[in-house]
């Protein structure tokens, strides 16, 4: 073990460590409040943040962005931004419509909610993989290769940012790190007031609490369900942009191990809490820098699995352990 | 569909219904020797896909025990799969050189300790908890395979044993010809013949044969206990967890209980593969197969150890038998997946608990809604 | 019965449509790696170096020879199987793989036993030829070949006295990267793994910046390589970035200005090299890309069995023994195998990226 390393850059460790948290965090409310509502695990929301990140890629090549600079790059970039939120909103949706709405509407078993979901998880990803096999069909892989090229490797928008760092106090902090910590935070706020405050959260949180009586109410369950995986969608599509600015690269399959860390996220917080989502991810990345410092790389993905284990066993339904419909001021 | 056909069976008398499971026995052995058009795998070999398909049916049979009996949702069911494999890789070949039936008992017991040492502190918790803990627990198991040195790490375990032969290395007792099938004709291949029972690299039937026969073991094991005190109490379990301790059930215990037992089937898989694959390392054992595994399950009809052993065919097959799919196969499996969770929602072949359940369902709304439609009926 | 078993096996067992007359028309060679699954993007150039070369071939030959793709989505699980349907039909003279040495562990003994010869174009764990199947051959360097060679340049050419050791836990990266570290012993000054998917490096970049090497060594693929250096280059590093053939790849270049001076060892002869440089410009017309990863290996083997089939073989067992007597030069290097299957003389060259481009530096010696 690695003390010395540890101690040493422990600032730095947190710090990137809670910017790729907040990422988990934002992917994590996918899992988190579909789970509250509907009590099932939303297994293919990982390609619904992955369709974001190839949204923010999509903008950048046709907008140009590599060649702006200034305000016109921070306004591609906000295009960007509600491009990754529109389509993963509409992936989403589709995934609602498509995968879960017959069988919620059976009340069939929730598990095989859970493979439709995987079904729909292995479609919606080989379609991003075999997007230049489609193109052809349509002989439009040659117009579209900036697009449809690589369908099965990494594609990246490397060199379209530049990325200063600063240093606080010794402690050298990448700009983007802090963009998306604050970014990330922001948008947690935000959702937290809106279920806690406006018609439609106050809706989702008497589903949550006990779908009958809300449907007895007033409450239209389907639509808050469509509401429901319209604002995971969103959700998603902004941890999708936040990643692309971080990481600048993507691919067909990139949301699966995304999606178990921001699922293990959502567990490790208390599955169906908004504000455990956001704890759980940043502890989960937290946890996973601090570990790999101490341990190695090769322990990382242990150790993080190992903690939820453990924190499980103490607080057997998570951090904050509540769920949606509880989960009160 | 499956009740009437049930019903038949049981309406036969007894020494007709134990000649036609012998029948249906006998032409699962045979099957890879017919190599049966449209059944038979183009561009794979079917043998060896038919003993994929027997390692899918084992480890369905032994997950059903734990999600379909005992109601608890296990994701990393892969796990216990992989302390099989890897003890059979470990006793045979990288650190010892025992035969092959020595170490499979040490593998399935080794799999079913790690089943109660899981199991003991995590299955207080409930629900999906669980699912993340075990998902947790099979991704542990992997990554201390790439890791460790001493379990090969990513180069893997090669040379694991191969079952002892029956017979001479040559030969074997006696030779099986296979049939070939060509435009309507039908011609006895009698130049690659499968020899019994030699153990080989090429031919793949006689590891058909062996997993198809533990199949066939744990099957009649698992309606054994299924009749048994224990499967009521696991039935009682997964339906209602309070009620059932407040009748004395010791639920924990029967959980556990589940959960090895479980591992025990799952290691046993594991070992199993190991001696068919002749090299192992941890790519076999990704959190994919978990998925898969669960989905074999799920789709075919959890609690019903005849759904479960559909499902586990139609998840190891399908994706083999259309493979000229080509690259599409993927896709097109991820869609039949979200195809057949949508049409049978229930499995493709429910439990009986859960036919009934419904049963009782409807009943009760018919007595609920009665008047109601009475009503309406009357004002029509 | 004999004699209509025998008839069948010399139609072949598959429904090809241009039914030859002669038997040697009927001559097939089989691709055996990842086309779908997560190692997809590495058997894509793979698959296509294969295709230009049989391409290539069937434009001028009378009969033409098929190429099939056997899928094992880079997991040794499907390998057997897949394995032994190769083994079963006869027409398939050849073997272009298997593309991982995991699934040419389990595949081996399979293809050693039926006589089926192969050539595998990226696998490179040095284990694979110890076995005492004759059937095995690489037509690139294995791990105990690159790894030296690259621990040989960062000690005499970059003359680093310190250097950081990055690895992917693969059986490649890993292997490579062990090799490299025990070569440097003394100047390591730490190391790390990542995980391959893994995309966030951050604590690595932490840690590399900790120890201030001189150098950095990162065994793996591009795909992980291309993010780490672009990771490494934002978090301040600006050391020498060192990679195996892995990484020779024009994705790599996605890196953009975080790639440039990135030093790539392969034992691969550089495209300044004629017949090197014609392989690029047909492959890129083909697939209107360039050569990815052993796109250029797996031309090379799929030529060796092309030429035995030029000159007249029409079985596995003519044209094993015409592949472990060859000795042509590839476009890769001079292809010859000794006893074991092995290369048997491997040249490995430095290239560096430099304007957007790899651009060789000379042999490693």
């Amino acid at each position: 073990m690695n003390f010395e390393f540890f101690f040493n850059n422990l600032p730095e460790l947190t710090i990137t460590g809670l910017a790729f948290g907040a990422i988990y965090a934002l992917i994590a409310l996918g899992y988190t409040m579909v789970y509250g509502v509907l009590q099932l695990i939303n297994f293919a929301h990982s390609e619904v943040f992955m369709y974001g990140t190839f949204a923010t890629l999509w903008t950048v090549i046709a907008l140009n962005a590599a060649d702006a600079n200034g305000v016109k790059l921070i306004a591609i970039l906000i295009v960007a931004l509600f491009a990754s939120m529109a389509l993963s909103a509409l992936i989403a949706l589709a995934l609602e419509r498509v995968a879960y709405r017959s069988l919620i509407e059976r009340d069939a078993p929730r598990l095989i909610a859970l493979i439709s979901a995987i079904g729909a998880s292995f479609v919606l990803a080989e379609i991003m993989g075999l997007r230049d096999r489609i193109a052809g069909w349509f002989g439009l892989d040659d117009d579209l290769s900036e697009y449809v090229g690589k369908a099965r490797i990494n594609n990246s928008m490397a060199g379209t940012l530049e990325k200063p760092r600063f240093d606080v106090a010794g402690v050298s902090i990448s700009s983007i790190d802090i963009i998306v910590i604050v970014a990330a935070i922001g948008m947690m706020v935000l959702l937290d007031q809106f279920v806690r405050r406006s018609r439609l959260g106050k809706g989702i949180r008497a589903t949550a609490q006990d779908p009958e009586t809300a449907s007895l109410m007033g409450v239209n369950p389907t639509r808050t369900i469509q509401v429901t995986f319209l604002i995971g969608g969103l959700m998603a599509g902004v941890a999708a942009f936040l990643y692309m600015l971080k990481i600048d690269t993507t691919k067909y399959d990139v949301g699966f191990l995304l999606g178990v860390k921001a699922f293990t996220a959502a567990v490790l917080g208390g599955i169906g809490n908004l504000r455990g989502a956001l704890l759980g991810g940043l502890v989960l990345g937290v946890a996973e820098n601090w570990g790999q410092a101490l341990f190695g790389g090769e322990w990382r993905d242990v150790i993080a699995f190992v903690l939820l284990v453990l924190i499980l066993l103490v607080r057997p339904t998570g951090l904050l352990g509540e769920s949606l419909g509880k989960a009160r001021a | 569909m499956n009740i009437g056909f049930k019903d038949k069976l049981t309406g036969l008398p007894k020494p007709v219904r134990i000649l036609l499971w012998i029948l249906l026995a006998l032409f699962a052995y045979a099957l890879p020797l017919l190599e049966l058009p449209i059944i038979s795998t183009p561009g794979v070999d079917f043998g060896g896909v038919l003993f994929t398909v027997t390692i899918y049916c084992l480890v369905a049979l032994g997950l059903n025990i734990v999600v379909g009996y005992a109601g608890l949702l296990d994701l990393g069911y892969v796990g216990f799969y992989a302390i099989g494999a890897y003890t059979v890789g470990i006793l045979t070949s990288f650190h010892a050189n025992w035969p092959l039936l020595l170490a499979i008992p040490v593998a399935v017991v080794a799999a079913m300790i790690s089943g109660v040492i899981l199991g003991a502190p995590t299955l207080r918790v409930r629900g999906d908890y669980l699912a993340i803990v075990t998902l947790g627990f099979g991704e542990i198991i992997r990554l201390t395979a790439v890791n460790l040195e001493w379990l090969g790490d990513a180069r893997g375990i090669k040379n694991i044993a191969k079952p002892p032969n029956i017979g001479d290395e040559k030969t074997g007792l006696f030779e099986i010809p296979h049939l070939l099938w060509g435009d309507g004709t039908v011609l006895v291949d009698t130049e690659h013949p499968t020899k019994f029972l030699v153990f080989g690299y090429i031919d793949q039937v006689p590891y058909y044969w062996m997993g198809l026969t533990a199949v066939i073991i744990v099957l009649i094991a698992d309606i054994l206990i299924k009749s048994s005190r224990v499967g009521r109490a696991w039935e009682a379990t997964r339906e209602d967890e309070d009620a059932a301790e407040l009748m004395g059930v010791p639920t924990f215990k029967f959980k556990l209980l589940a959960f090895s037992t479980g591992a025990f089937v799952g290691g046993l898989a594991g070992a199993l593969y190991a001696s068919r694959q002749g090299f192992i390392n941890p790519l076999s054992f990704l959190l994919l197969y978990s998925i898969l595994f669960l989905a074999a399950v799920v789709v075919g009809g959890q609690g019903n150890r005849w759904g479960v052993l559909l499902g586990a065919i139609l998840v190891a097959y399908l994706p083999q038998r259309f493979r000229e799919f080509d690259d599409f196969r993927v896709l097109a499996f991820g869609a039949a997946l979200v195809l057949l969770a949508t049409l049978r929602p229930e499995g493709l072949l429910p439990p009986r608990r859960t036919v009934r359940a419904k049963q009782l369902e409807q009943e009760l709304e018919e007595l609920e809604h009665g008047t109601d439609e009475g009503e309406e009926a009357a004002r029509v | 019965m004999l004699t209509l078993g025998l008839s069948l096996t010399a139609c072949g067992t598959t429904e090809d449509g241009d039914g030859g007359s002669d038997a040697a028309c009927d001559l097939k060679l089989a691709f055996f790696g990842p086309e779908t699954g997560p190692a997809a993007g590495l058997g894509k150039p793979i698959i296509q170096g294969m295709q230009l070369a049989v391409d290539e071939y069937n434009d001028d030959a009378d009969c033409d020879v098929e190429m099939v793709k056997y899928d094992s989505q880079g997991s040794p699980d499907e390998a057997p199987s897949l394995a032994t349907e190769v083994a079963g039909d006869e027409s398939i003279v050849g073997v272009v793989g298997p593309a991982f040495s995991g699934e040419g562990a389990a595949a081996g003994p399979i293809f050693a036993e039926a006589g089926v010869p192969t050539v595998t174009p990226s696998g490179t764990n040095p284990g694979l030829s110890t076995n005492g199947w004759d059937t095995f051959h690489r037509a690139l360097g294995n791990d105990a070949t690159q790894g030296p060679a690259a621990a040989k340049y960062i000690k005499d050419t970059l003359k680093a006295a310190s250097v950081f050791v990055i690895d992917d836990a693969s059986e490649y990266g890993a292997g490579l990267a062990g090799i490299v570290e025990k070569d440097l012993a003394g100047a390591v000054k730490g190391t790390d793994t990542i995980q391959t998917g893994q995309t966030d490096f951050s604590t690595t970049v932490t840690k590399v910046n900790d120890a201030k090497p001189e150098a950095v060594f990162f065994g793996g693929y591009y795909a992980e390589a291309t993010i780490l250096i672009g990771q490494l280059r934002d978090g301040g590093y600006e050391g020498k970035f060192v990679v195996a053939d892995g990484v020779k790849d024009p994705a790599y270049l996605d890196a953009k200005d975080a790639a440039e001076g990135t030093i790539i060892t392969c034992p691969c002869i550089p495209d300044t090299d004629p017949a090197v440089a014609e392989f690029a410009a047909d492959y890129e017309e083909e697939f209107s890309e360039a050569p990815g990863t052993y796109a250029a290996e797996a031309y090379d083997a799929a030529n060796i069995f092309l030429d035995g089939i030029e000159s007249g073989i029409d079985n596995r067992e003519d044209l094993l023994a015409f592949v472990n007597d060859y000795d042509e030069k590839g476009i890769t290097k001079q292809l010859k195998f000794d006893k074991t299957g092995e290369p048997a003389d491997v040249h490995v060259y430095a290239y560096t990226v430099k304007g957007g481009a790899i651009v060789p530096e000379g042999e490693i010696k």
